[in-house]
């Protein structure tokens, strides 16, 4: 990139490991440049201010929302969408295939986004706990499926036994939680002493 | 929803950034990770006409020991500080904080210098750099300038930061194995502070109790006199000066200030 200052810019963006170029406006977001550029369509805008993760794809491997990122922001980088996950429509990538496995869909809008974000959940912490994969899916919503059959997609993907995993996690969480067994805040405490 | 159109560049150095701050004044805007000022800019609450991208500068991404101090660059990512092993050991406080910040997706975006410029009194890094005593490294055309973070703020958005001065640098005392706590009072998973409180080493900053982050100055000077943790906490909302918004009030705020720092301090207490 050059230091003028462009009204359009020529991007060049690797997706799904295909090169795409196109001259497009700086305001452009990467998701209309994956959805109306590209016409790959599996890539969702949900809310449209990056509350519901629906938008989610990797870039360099990272989950981000790309209802936030412009496409010239990833100029030069590699994105990788629902289309470019698994190799083919038989043989699925491991957490598509755990998605549709732990029945982990059901009107399927955030599908694509959840699990992008999971992927890169799993990246960064291969074996996660039940606790760490709600929290590391804490910007995804979903409308339909109480999230619970996500979990265990998440989990299951991660090569864990779902049950195994659900059963201990539930004495885990009770020892966190405050007298009387009632559910801790969603809000955060950590510390040195914790 | 679509920002308004504007002149994109990306510099490839800090000095390419400030000449282009310096040559295009309040036309343009400093684009880091995105995430508080895209959302701006869809809304059209903001339409700067040049916006300069720093977001891929590696000069301005790295974590490393200088001394006594942990120098963090301003580009370094929340996801970045949440992982790094040596604010893991030496400044625990500031890799948990990022941890709590918005949602994975935000972090892998998100950057302290942003955060800290964006000056937002919901933030949680600008209390916990607060709390830290750290320093903020602020560069411009004129040559730098170190500013402590307690002396950064002056008010809702706005801080010291001339209009020409990017943050370059952020730089933080070894805290290592001084007691620490954050607590952040959210009603829903992903949300910001409705108050948040972060303690190190008997200094305590305040997320969304006034314009600006602050330090619980009352509380702190009980401690340092020996009060207990329950008497210092009483005072936590001395000098504060909460809003009332929709999530709740400033009465409702002032006694979680009061309440999450003593469970902070009893926490970094051990
Ligand atoms: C859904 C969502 C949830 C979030 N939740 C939280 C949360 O819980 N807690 C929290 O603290 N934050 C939260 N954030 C905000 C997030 O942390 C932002 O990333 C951060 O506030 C801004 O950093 P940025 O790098 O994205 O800055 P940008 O958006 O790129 O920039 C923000 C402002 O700072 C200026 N700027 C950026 N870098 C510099 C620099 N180096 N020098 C000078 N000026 C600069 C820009 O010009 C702009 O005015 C959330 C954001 C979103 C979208
Ligand atoms: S559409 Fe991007 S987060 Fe909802
Ligand atoms: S399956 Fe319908 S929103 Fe998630």
């Amino acid at each position: 990139m050059t230091i003028s200052v462009n009204t359009s810019v020529k991007v060049g963006i690797t997706v799904n490991g295909e090169e795409t170029t196109a001259d497009v406006e700086p305001r452009l977001l990467l998701v209309h440049y994956l959805r109306d550029v590209l016409g790959l369509k599996a890539t969702n805008v949900g809310c449209d201010t990056t509350s519901c993760g629906a938008c989610t794809v990797l870039v360099d491997g990272e989950s981000v929302k790309s209802c936030t990122v412009l496409a010239v922001q990833a100029d030069g980088q590699s994105v990788t969408t629902m289309e470019g996950l698994s190799p083919n429509s038989t043989e699925l990538h491991p957490m598509a295939a755990a998605f549709r496995a732990e029945h982990g869909l059901q009107c399927g809008f955030c599908t694509p986004g959840m699990v992008m974000a999971a992927v890169s959940l799993l990246e960064e912490n291969p074996t996660p706990t039940e606790r760490e994969v709600r929290e590391g899916l804490e910007g995804n919503l979903c409308r339909c499926t109480g999230y619970h059959n996500i979990v265990r997609a998440v989990l299951s993907a991660s090569g864990q036994n779902p049950d195994a995993v659900q059963t201990t996690s539930v004495d885990a969480d009770a020892d966190q939680s405050p007298a009387g067994g009632v559910e801790s805040a969603p809000g955060f405490s950590t510390g040195s002493g914790a | 929803m679509i920002p308004v159109a504007f002149s994109y560049a990306r510099p490839d150095s800090v000095d390419g950034a400030l000449a282009l701050l310096a040559e295009h004044g309040e036309d343009a805007t400093i684009l880091a990770g995105g995430h508080s000022l895209l959302p701006v800019m869809k809304l059209r609450l903001g339409a700067p006409e040049v916006v300069i991208d720093i977001g891929r500068l590696p000069e301005l991404r790295y974590i490393r020991v200088q001394g006594d101090e942990v120098a963090i660059g301003a580009g370094t990512r929340h996801r970045d500080l949440e992982a790094s092993d040596v604010l893991g050991s030496d400044v625990p406080l500031l890799a948990a904080v990022a941890r709590t910040v918005g949602d994975p997706q935000v972090r892998h975006r998100g950057t302290i210098g942003g955060s800290l410029a964006h000056a937002d009194p919901a933030s949680d890094l600008p209390a916990a750099v607060l709390a830290l005593d750290a320093t903020i490294v602020l560069r411009s055309p004129r040559g730098e300038r170190q500013v402590p973070a307690t002396g950064f703020y002056t008010g809702m958005f706005s801080s010291v930061k001339e209009p020409d001065e990017l943050i370059v640098e952020i730089r933080v005392p070894r805290t290592g194995s001084a007691g620490w706590a954050y607590e952040k009072f959210t009603r829903r998973a992903n949300d910001w502070a409705i108050v948040g409180v972060a303690v190190v080493d008997g200094r305590v900053g305040l997320v969304n109790m006034g314009a600006s982050p602050l330090r619980a100055s009352a509380t702190e000077a009980a401690l340092a006199d020996g009060a207990s943790i329950d008497e210092a906490a009483a005072l936590a909302d001395q000098g504060t000066d909460p809003q009332t918004d929709v999530s709740a009030t400033a009465e409702y705020r002032r006694h979680l200030a009061r309440l999450l720092t003593r469970r902070a301090l009893t926490t970094a207490a051990g």
